[in-house]
């Protein structure tokens, strides 16, 4: 295992904590963006592009936005 | 069950999980070993039956391409029942009011999304375009091309998708994208009696028109998923934006 992929497999580690201790769903839904991020840079690490690939698009792009927007419906309700 | 007692459990299940786990990776091939044979078998045969060196796309358009055509479909289905679901409320309200009031975006939300609104089209077709060449393909260059969506609604552009027929564009995209590819499988049983079996030239390898239908097969993905992408974000933004108005 290379420096790299020690240093990419502990910060996904780091980060998915940071995920689970955020206890603020809008909070988390941006570290949760931040982790599918540095997922992908582990896939890249492992000379898996095409995992990378979609791993940042769904993990960056879809589940923030569909978290973030779940969210605001549920937020109107409370109000 | 008082908290004490509750932590226990919790170590007690966590201590066996933690020992499953361990007793598994142990028995685990040491780290970047491959035992398989399938990755080494591929390797061997892909350039020569399908004439690209890009072992993932050959893999999901072909080897593996029946479980490719349902996992599409059931994309399909899921972007069918999103707007189901989410537009019996739609009718309910009518389309009486004018634009939803919505808050205005910074300067800087504007400038950046309206600046990298072409440029991710533009991307997300390569991503598309090159699937059989580089990583990525028809999923990944998809849900690209649905981002450029947000990203038109993040610089504020005006997105009242009912009014202009735009939800239905993005419905006949989808079912565009995934007919083409159903075409595609259907080509093959029809031209060579295996579905999904290349039926068209091979070309030579490396080049923009290769590698047979995985090319065709990607872009017919990458429209689908573009369209349905962009439906359910459609969908649910103005799920919020039409609550907001009340």
């Amino acid at each position: 295992m290379s420096a790299l992929q020690a240093t990419c497999l502990i910060a996904v580690a780091i980060i998915g904590t940071l995920v689970v201790v955020t206890r603020d769903p809008l909070r988390q839904a941006a570290v949760a963006g931040i982790f599918g991020l540095a997922l992908a840079v582990l896939f890249l690490s492992v000379q898996a592009p095409d995992v990378a690939l979609s791993q940042m698009t769904v993990g960056a792009i879809v589940v923030p936005v569909l978290v973030l927007l779940a969210m605001a419906k549920i937020r109107e309700h409370d109000e | 069950m008082s908290r004490r007692v509750r932590y226990a459990l919790a170590l007690v299940a966590l201590a066996a999980l933690g020992a499953t786990l361990v007793a598994a990776v142990v028995d685990l091939e040491p780290f970047g070993h491959y035992p398989g044979p399938y990755g080494d078998v591929l390797a061997k045969v892909v350039p020569g039956e399908r004439h690209t060196g890009q072992l993932v796309a050959a893999v999901t358009f072909d080897y593996r391409g029946f479980d490719t055509l349902g996992e599409e479909l059931i994309l399909f289905t899921a972007a069918c029942g999103c707007v189901a679901l989410l537009r019996v409320r739609r009718r309910e309200r009518g389309d009486e009011a004018g634009a939803p009031a919505r808050p205005v975006p910074s300067l800087a939300a504007r400038a950046l999304g309206g600046a990298l609104v072409g440029p991710v089209l533009v991307l997300s077709a390569y991503v598309v375009i090159h699937g059989h060449l580089t990583p990525g393909g028809g999923f990944s260059g998809g849900v690209i091309g649905a981002g450029a969506l947000l990203l038109a609604y993040a610089a504020g552009q005006s997105v009242r998708l009912h009014r202009v027929g735009s939800i239905e564009l993005l419905e006949v995209t989808e079912a565009i994208g995934a007919g083409g590819f159903v075409l595609v499988a259907l080509g093959g049983l029809i031209a060579v009696g295996a579905t999904l079996q290349n039926f068209l030239p091979l070309g030579t390898s490396g080049m923009l028109l290769s590698a047979g239908t995985i090319p065709i097969g990607n872009v017919a993905v990458g429209i689908e998923v573009a369209g349905a992408g962009a439906l359910i974000i459609a969908e649910f933004l103005e799920q919020a934006l039409l609550e907001e108005r009340e």
